[in-house]
């Protein structure tokens, strides 16, 4: 089943294009990482997918027009926007009791099992919590919600490199099953280049690269070179090139891994390393462009 | 994006999905009942305020019940509507400060009800829920046109109550007669007047006032309050310059006076009685009721189609 489908999807904020005519297609199932530098067009196209802002061109979320059926949308749809969106006057058990109030596929007792292994309590007003326990709270709700597809957007912004693993570990072990489908954005892609199926690139509104993790190891391969195999090397016609501590890489799309193997040690590169060289030239004048 | 390739086995993903059981739907007066608790967690001042002047008025009131004896004595001189007059003036404060209290809380409630929740970007979570903005408008507005009246009705009723009880109490120890008082304070009656008065002042002739705060509130970036007056003083302002009228003064005032009909409801005096036959008649027939309520609909579509649009700012 398809679970996101989009044609031509467009949006401009006055005269900055923000979506230049997307086409995207997701599958059920998937974990799809969206990567791209800052002011790319990554919350931009989120928020479309989650109906919180008008788009041109055809878009359908689980078979709905997320922009006139929002509230229907999101009986199957969770997302977590931003850290730190959950209301400041709100007592962790009153978030409980209105999601439980309001969502039909809400399992109290999930989110209550999730929060028993931290220390963040029930009488808690979330302003007195910690940011990362605000974003634990957070995804303890969200995950306890039965829905077919969870949109993440920076969910780890901010947080200590423990509570990130923590984060995906549990997004993994415990929510994914393989019937539910998760987008999800963030700048720190190599914690989540392990947990995606899919991968894409997103630069100035318009798609760049969309692959699934299988063919990125099939088809991208770095290379570093032997000092005196270089000029061999370069005449494969690498897609780009990079040194590191005295040593040139070279990354390669689609040349055959044998012939590499003679010139040098072949691996497979990280998606970081791939960004920058698939997105790296446009990007480098962005500021905070992705390493 | 394809998915030809993903490695993991059907039967797997089937015994997964076989697990959930079909969630049962959530009515939608469930999901109201749940927005307008929620409005109460988050403005507590909706009760506090009233309560507290409410707690304030009976301290100052039981203070000076120890002239109470006095003054049933020289009410005795004076002749019935006087008398009427004066036993009756503190429960008729009591209504008039809690009523007065509960619509200033009701204005800077709808100031902020849509305005709040853009500032804390606490829209996206709430947008996260299977709840449209028709129900989270409508549970906002109905926090000053139906939830706020109520509680006014209900805080104020307790109060005359208990002031009525400690009155009584307080003559009966000094050995006078408390019927005097009871005959002058109908409490049954003055109540069923005091309902009537906030529903249908309150709730209904107030309610596009309501419906304007709230569409200002989804509307303004910042200072919903100064977007809120400064537009209807302008208004005022330019047709006194350009006509030398002030119609939309008139209007405004007419609205606020909370006169409708221009008959059952004198502005000036906030009546314990109950309604005649006429006065609801009179209303129900003014067409600056049915204008108002047309206007509040007209003001509440536009600030639900608002926060279609609005995101965090």
């Amino acid at each position: 089943m398809t679970c996101i489908e989009a044609r031509g999807l467009r949006k401009a904020f006055g005269t900055t294009i923000a979506l230049d005519g997307i086409d995207l297609r997701v599958e059920e199932g998937r974990i799809l990482g969206l990567i791209g530098p800052n002011g790319a067009g990554k919350t931009t196209a989120l928020n479309a997918i989650l109906g919180l802002t008008p788009y041109q061109g055809e878009l359908k979320v689980l078979g709905r027009d997320p922009w006139t059926e929002r509230d229907l949308l999101m009986r199957d749809v969770s997302f977590v926007a931003d850290v730190a969106v959950l209301p400041r006057w709100i007592r962790v058990s009153q978030a409980l009791d209105y999601v439980a109030g309001v969502h039909p596929r809400f399992d109290r007792a999930k989110t209550e099992g999730f929060l028993a292994k931290t220390t963040i309590r029930h009488a808690s007003k979330v302003r007195e919590l910690s940011k990362g326990m605000v974003a634990q709270l957070h995804l303890a709700l969200v995950m306890a919600i039965d829905a077919k597809l969870l949109v993440l957007d920076e969910p780890t912004l901010g947080l200590d490199i423990l509570y990130r693993k923590q984060f995906y570990d549990s997004l993994l072990n415990d929510y994914f099953d393989r019937s539910r489908t998760i987008v999800v954005t963030t700048h720190q892609v190599e914690e989540i280049q392990d947990v995606l199926t899919d991968v894409m690139f997103i630069n100035r509104g318009r798609i760049v690269l969309s692959c699934s993790m299988e063919e990125v190891e099939s088809r991208y391969l770095e290379l570093m070179v032997h000092p005196n195999q270089v000029a061999a090397a370069r005449a494969l016609k690498p897609i780009h090139e990079r040194q590191v501590f005295g040593r040139n890489i070279l990354l390669f799309d689609r040349v055959d891994r044998q012939q590499l193997a003679a010139l040098g040690d072949v691996r497979t590169p990280s998606i970081a390393d791939l960004f920058v060289a698939v997105v790296g030239d446009q990007a480098s004048q962005a500021q905070g462009a992705a390493r | 994006m394809t998915s030809q390739s993903n490695a993991i086995p059907e039967s797997e993903s089937r015994g997964i999905n076989t697990q959930v059981i079909a969630p049962a739907e959530i009515p939608a007066t469930r999901r109201m009942y749940w927005s307008v608790r929620r409005e109460l967690w988050e403005s507590r001042s909706i009760y506090i305020a009233p309560l507290a002047v409410a707690a304030l008025f009976l301290v100052g009131f039981l203070i000076s019940t120890i002239h109470l004896p006095d003054k049933m004595r020289a009410a005795v001189a004076l002749n019935p509507e006087q008398q009427h007059e004066l036993i009756e003036q503190p429960y008729d404060f009591a209504a008039l400060l809690i009523m007065a209290t509960t619509l200033i809380v009701a204005v800077f409630y709808c100031l902020d009800a849509l305005h709040g929740e853009r500032r804390d970007r606490s829209i996206l979570f709430w947008k996260s829920l299977p709840v449209s903005d028709l129900t989270t408008v409508l549970s906002k507005a109905s926090i000053p046109i139906v939830v706020l009246p109520l509680l006014t009705f209900a805080i104020t009723v307790v109060t005359q109550l208990i002031m009525l009880l400690f009155s009584t109490a307080v003559l009966l120890g000094s050995g006078l007669s408390v019927t005097t008082l009871w005959t002058h304070v109908p409490l049954f009656h003055m109540s069923l007047g005091l309902l009537y008065h906030l529903l249908a002042i309150h709730g209904f002739w107030y309610a596009p006032m309501f419906g304007w705060l709230l569409l200002v509130s989804a509307w303004a970036r910042r200072a919903p309050f100064l977007w809120a007056a400064l537009p209807l003083l302008a208004i005022g302002a330019v047709e006194k310059i350009a006509f030398n009228t002030s119609h939309f003064a008139a209007m405004l005032g007419y609205r606020l006076g909370g006169d409708p009909g221009g008959a059952g409801f004198p502005a000036s005096s906030m009546s314990m009685d109950s309604p005649t036959h006429l006065a609801v008649v009179q209303l129900l027939i003014s067409p600056g009721l049915w204008i108002g309520l047309a206007l509040t609909a007209a003001f509440l579509a536009a600030a639900v189609r608002l926060r279609r649009y609005q995101g965090p700012i």
